[in-house]
Parts: structure tokens; sequence; C-alpha cells
């Protein structure tokens, strides 16, 4: 579904990814793990179709197609999700105008009909129960005035209304408590399907209890330093980012 | 003396129409007489002058006529206008007609005791002595204060006794069809102790010809009155308009302003607020959208001159095309109005390289314990949102009028009464940028 290969990523001049190699298939669940300011969010939202980001070289194929040549808009609609690792508060626009309109969006490019209000309310609000989400927040201002943990909740209800083939959920377990952690880890877990890929961003081996991962890699100053299945993030907990970083640097000097 | 001297004919008393509220009562004659003079005087004022620095007002003298005089409608505006009383439920609505009220086209009923709401003219004639005060020299703010009670053409009166509440807006709507108009509304409202009103002011033009309206609002809230101000600007393209809405407010009592700008060729409102006596709460909003060659221009002034008082300000403007936005927002705490906390925020969107903006804000302070902060923003949308919307499916064009439209609709959510705000929303959202398709989503 999605083939990174050799991608560099430079920001202000300053590159930040340093070729990652990645290959997620439908089906399958990714943990990108990494310290702080390895390059995760870097990664994901430059997945998204962030601007400012500058592509040095390698390429990003998502379903057959150039990833990095599609707008941010067009990759949502062909099913691309990122759940952001800061969500953003929009004021003046509620939360149930912005779910309705990025849905209408992805609906028309499948050339599904406008859901009606009936119709997209009885959506929203199963939605909104299934990530243990208040009611009220829908006829709120996007995020604004939100705490950590609805913001995060926020993201999952948009990713469980919009459906996507390809998830990323950036540091989606950081702030959570382990109520909301189960909540949310639930909410993705039923998407898991043969057709979805996920990708997990996280710097915590934590929600990776709820969401076990197919396979998990290492990211460290901008590579994948190391890759491997479930059992990695195990590891990883016992002893530290710095094991990966001393291979990492062990390997650049062989 | 800045006025031509044919000007001066052309505004000569003697020839005034019948029509001008109040005319056969002698104290209205002396004071627009009076304020005739100080007007001569001194003329329209020039942007050397600082208050009027942004704001050229000057072209004023040199239209055909100054002169309320009596113009009928314009035919093609008259299905439009009975549909407009249609659509007024839950609301009390005057009609103004080229400065003129029109009984039929107004609906006030069910008023509650205590509540009286007449136009300008009747009360005038049934020599009411409550409006005299406000005629009054030193309850001129500006200089168009006194070139509109030269003319005032009518108006609403409204008067609440100690303790009522009026739960429908009084909705009055001005409408300007025809041209050459030049209207001079005057409005009173009178709140007493603890009473409860919502008062909507819509300039609505009709056509797109060269009127002009010049509209004063005085309103005074007794001890623990609420009112709640709401005027809307939407004059024709070619239209130039100038206001002056002034509260005078007593212990404990609360005003609330909002002004929304929408149309007009340009526009002044001079907003302000005294705070005579102790625990006042004072909250301005305003917003204004303009387009095309529009200058808009807010100068507010709030006056704390007691303990305790509590103002709130809140401006936002969107500038494209080549227009022009003003926005000065004084603030005096004078000495003794100690524990006063004071806020005032401007914010600014610039949706083209032509667009301007100036905003100003003007802080005097001369007493103790006092919390005062301002903050002023000019800028385009933040690229953070804008990602965030398009990752969402949204295209770019679409994300930037949701933008807009939430810019806009934080001030359009302050408006407290439900069948007020939706109007508005509406309204707002016709203005904006793919306004229909976000209408058709809310
Ligand atoms: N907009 C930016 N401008 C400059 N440097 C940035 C920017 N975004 C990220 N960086 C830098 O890139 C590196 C990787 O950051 P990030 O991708 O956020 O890491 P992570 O998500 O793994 O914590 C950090 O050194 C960070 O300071
Ligand atoms: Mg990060």
């Amino acid at each position: 579904m999605l083939t990174v290969k050799n991608l560099h990523v430079a920001i202000d001049g300053k590159e930040i990814l340093r070729g990652i190699d990645l290959n997620v298939r439908a089906g399958e669940v990714h943990a990108i793990m990494g310290p702080n300011g390895s390059g995760k969010s870097t990664l994901a939202q430059v997945l998204a179709g962030r601007e400012g980001y500058r592509v040095t070289a390698g390429t990003a194929r998502y379903l057959g197609r150039n990833l990095l040549a599609m707008t941010p808009e067009q990759r949502a609609r062909e099913g691309v999700f990122l759940a952001f690792q800061y969500p953003v508060e929009i004021p003046g626009v509620s939360n149930a105008l912005f779910l309705k309109t990025s849905l209408n969006a992805v609906r028309k490019q499948h050339g599904l009909p406008e859901l009606d209000a009936m119709d997209f309310l009885a959506l929203v609000r199963d939605r909104m129960k299934r990530v243990g989400m208040d009611e009220v927040l829908l006829s709120r201002a996007v995020n604004e005035g939100f705490s950590g943990g609805e913001k995060k909740r926020n993201e999952i209800l948009q990713l469980t209304v919009l459906e996507p083939k390809l998830a990323i959920l950036d540091e989606t377990d950081s702030g959570l408590d382990i109520d909301a952690l189960k909540q949310v880890a639930d909410g993705v877990n039923a998407m898991r399907n043969a057709r979805r890929a996920i990708v997990l961003v996280t710097h915590y081996q934590r929600l990776l209890n709820y969401i076990v991962p197919d396979h998990v890699h290492v990211l460290s100053q901008g590579r994948i330093a190391k890759s491997g299945g479930a059992g990695l993030a195990f590891e990883l907990e016992q002893h530290g980012y710095g094991w990966v970083e001393a291979g990492n640097e062990a390997s650049r000097v062989a | 003396m800045n006025v031509q001297p044919d000007l001066l004919q052309h505004l000569e008393l003697e020839r005034m129409p019948e029509a001008l509220a109040g005319h056969d009562v002698p104290w209205v004659r002396l004071a627009r007489e009076s304020a005739f003079g100080r007007f001569a005087a001194r003329g329209f004022p020039t942007r050397r002058d600082e208050e009027w620095k942004y704001t050229d007002v000057t072209a004023l003298g040199r239209r055909a006529s100054l002169a309320p005089d009596h113009i009928p409608p314009d035919p093609s505006s008259e299905a439009a206008l009975h549909a407009w009383t249609l659509t007024n439920e839950g609301m009390h609505l005057m009609v103004f007609v080229n400065g003129h009220y029109d009984a039929d086209l107004s609906t006030i009923d069910g008023l509650p005791d205590g509540v009286r709401l007449t136009s300008l003219a009747q009360a005038l004639d049934e020599a009411q002595d409550l409006p005299r005060p406000f005629f009054d020299v030193r309850n001129e703010h500006t200089i168009f204060a006194s070139l509109n009670t030269a003319f005032a053409t009518d108006g609403a009166m409204l008067q609440l006794a100690p303790g009522t509440v009026l739960d429908a807006p009084v909705y009055l709507l001005f409408i300007a069809s025809g041209h050459g108009v030049a209207v001079y509304p005057r409005n009173i409202v009178v709140a007493g102790e603890g009473a409860r009103a919502t008062m909507v002011e819509h300039y609505l033009g009709m056509v797109d010809a060269h009127n002009f309206t010049n509209a004063i609002t005085q309103i005074s809230l007794g001890a623990g009155a609420v009112i709640e101000h709401c005027k809307l600007l939407q004059e024709g393209s070619a239209a130039s308009h100038i206001a002056g809405i002034h509260a005078d407010l007593m212990a404990g009592s609360s005003f609330v302003s909002h002004s929304f700008a929408l149309g007009a060729r340009m526009g002044r409102n001079d907003i302000t607020a005294r705070l005579l006596e102790r625990d006042c709460r004072c909250t301005l909003n305003g917003l204004y959208l303009l387009d095309g060659r529009q200058h808009m221009d807010h100068h507010t002034r709030i006056d704390h001159l007691a303990p305790d008082g509590v103002s709130r300000e809140q401006y936002r403007g969107v500038m494209d095309g080549e227009s022009h936005g003003v926005f000065n927002g004084k603030l005096v705490v004078h000495p003794g109005a100690d524990g006063t906390d004071a806020h005032q925020s401007s914010r600014n969107l610039l949706l083209s390289r032509q667009a301007e903006v100036d905003t100003k804000p003007q802080l005097e302070i001369f007493a103790d314990n006092v919390k005062c902060t301002h903050g002023a923003t000019v800028g385009q949308l933040d690229e953070n949102h804008l990602f965030y919307l398009r990752s969402r499916g949204i295209d770019a064009e679409s994300a930037r009028s949701l933008l807009i439209y939430g810019f806009a609709n934080d001030i359009v959510a302050r408006v407290s009464a439900p069948n007020l705000r939706g109007r508005i929303e509406q309204l707002v959202l016709e203005r904006l940028p793919h306004g229909e398709s976000i209408k058709e989503l809310l």
C-alpha cells in the first residue's frame, strides 16, 4: 500500500530524514518508535503532505501512485489519514461542520452522495460513543478549549468517521490516562481489517500493549536503525533507546 | 469654516420639510438651530483632524444635497420590503423608509406593561420631555451628532420602566431606496433600573446609489439594566454611512454592543460608553468584512469613570480587494476608577495584497489597581490551520473559506438572542467566499 524508499527530507536546509525505507501492506499494523527529535513527526507530516519540508531524495508510493506529488487533500480523499500529535484548534468552526465538510469531500471522491443531516448525525453519534466522546463536543469549535485527552479522542473520532485506508497516528497515546488509552486503542483496533493499514508513531511502548503491531521500526537520527516484530518494542522497553542508537553508530562505523 | 456657502443654502433650516420629527415643538426647533450653528461653524472634519486621520469625509461636502428631502422609495424594492415584514417572527419590527417611519410595514405587538416603543416623531408630538436631555449639546460626541440633531428625520424611542424585561428583540430596519437619499435617524433608549432589552439597528441599502446616512443612537442604562445593542451595516455599494452609538451606564448596569459592518462604500461608527457609576460592565464586539474599495472605520471609546468596572472589547476585520479597515480603540480609566478590569483585542485578516488596515489601541490610565490588556494582530490565514483542514480532504479554497467563516463566526456567536444570531450568521455567510456552500452544511 505504502512504499517509502530512501526518503531524505530537509527543513530550513537541515536534513531531518536521512534515508527512510518503509513498506506497509494492507492489513498490517506498523509501529514507528524512537526518541524525541528522531524525525517521527516529520515522517508522518511529509506523508500527509505538509508543505515546508523539502524532499531531497527518495520516493513514496501509495497504491501505486506518487504520493509526494499529491496535494494534502488528494491524499486524504484517497484514504491517507494523519492523526496529529498536536491537533489544531479552529475557532468559530464547529466540530460538526468540520466533520461534515471533510466526510462529504471524501465521499464525493468515491462517487458517493453527500450524507443528509439525519444520517450524518446518526453516524457521528455512533462513532462518538465508540471513542468515548461527549456529544456536546460536536457543537463546540474544533478542539478549542478541549483537554489534551479530548483532542486525541477527536482525532480518533475523525479516523472512525472518515474510514481511511492508511491511518498514521502520531503520538495519539501521549497525554492519555489509562482508561482513555484503552478506549482509544479499542477504537483503533475496531478499525483493523485486511484492507486497511495502520502506522502507529509512538515514543512509548505502552500503547503497543493494547494495539499489537505486526512490525516495529526504531527511528534514530532520521534513519530506521532497527526493524523487527512486536517483540522489538519490549526489548526497547528494557534497554532504552540508547541500545539502538549505539547499534546505529556501530553500523555506521562498520 | 470648512463648509461651502452653497452647501449652507441647501441646508437652510427654513426650507426643511415639515416631516422632521418634532417640527412644531419649540425646544426641538431651538435645539436644531443651535446644533446647525455648531455644524456650520466647524464643517466637516478633514484628515488633519486626528480623529479622522484615515477617513476622508470631504466628499460629503460635494454632494448635490445633504438635506433630508422626502424621497419616495424606489418601486423596485417594494417586494423586498414586504418580504421583510414577513420574516420578523419573534421580534418587534419598526421599518423606516428613507428616514421615515412606515407603520404599515412595521409590527409591534405584545409589548409588556411598562415598555413603550414608538417613533421619535410620535414621542415628540406627544410633547414628551424624556427625549429632551438627549438633544443637549453635552451629549454631542462628534460634529456629525450636531448635524444629526439639526436634521434628525425620525427614529425609534424605546422606554423601559424599571424592572421590565423585553424578551423579543426590537428590530429597527432603516431602508435606503432611491437616489440622493440623505437620512438622519435618531434613536433613543431609556432603560429604567434593572430593565432588559435587545435592540437591532439594521441599515439596508436597496439600490446602489450615493446615499448618505448619518445616524445617532443614545442609550441610557439605569442601575442594573442590561441592554444588548446590535448594529448591522448593509448599505448599498456606493453609500456613505456615519453613525454614533453612545451609551451611559449607571451602577451595575451592562451594555453589550455588536457592530457588524458588511456593506457601504464608506462607513464610520463611533461607539462610546461611559461607565458613570461603579460595577458596570461594557462589552464591545465588532466585525467588518470588506472588499472592493470599501472603507470602514470603527472608533470606539470606553470611559471608566467609577470603580470596579469591567470592559471587554473584541474587534475583527476581514479585508479583501483594495479595501481599507480602521479600528481605533480608546480606553480611558479616569482618576478614581480603581479596580478597573479592561481588555481589548483587535484581529485582522488581510486576504489581498492591496487590502489595508490601521488598528490602534489608545489606553489612558489615571487610576490605581487597574488591569488593562490589549492586543492587535494583522495577518493572513494560519498555515497550520489550513493544513489541518486539507489533511481531512477539504480543498485549499474551501479550507480558506471555512477558516474565514470561523474567524467571523467567533464574533457572531457572541450575540445572545438565538433568532437574531441565526439571521446575522446568514447575512455574514452571504458576504463570505463560498458562504453558500457552508450555509448548506450548517
Ligand atoms: N518546522 C521545523 N523547523 C525546524 N526544525 C524542525 C521543524 N520540525 C522539526 N524540526 C526538527 O526536526 C527534528 C525531528 O523532529 P520531529 O520530526 O518532530 O521528531 P519526533 O516527532 O521524533 O520527536 C528535530 O530536531 C526538530 O527540532
Ligand atoms: Mg513527534
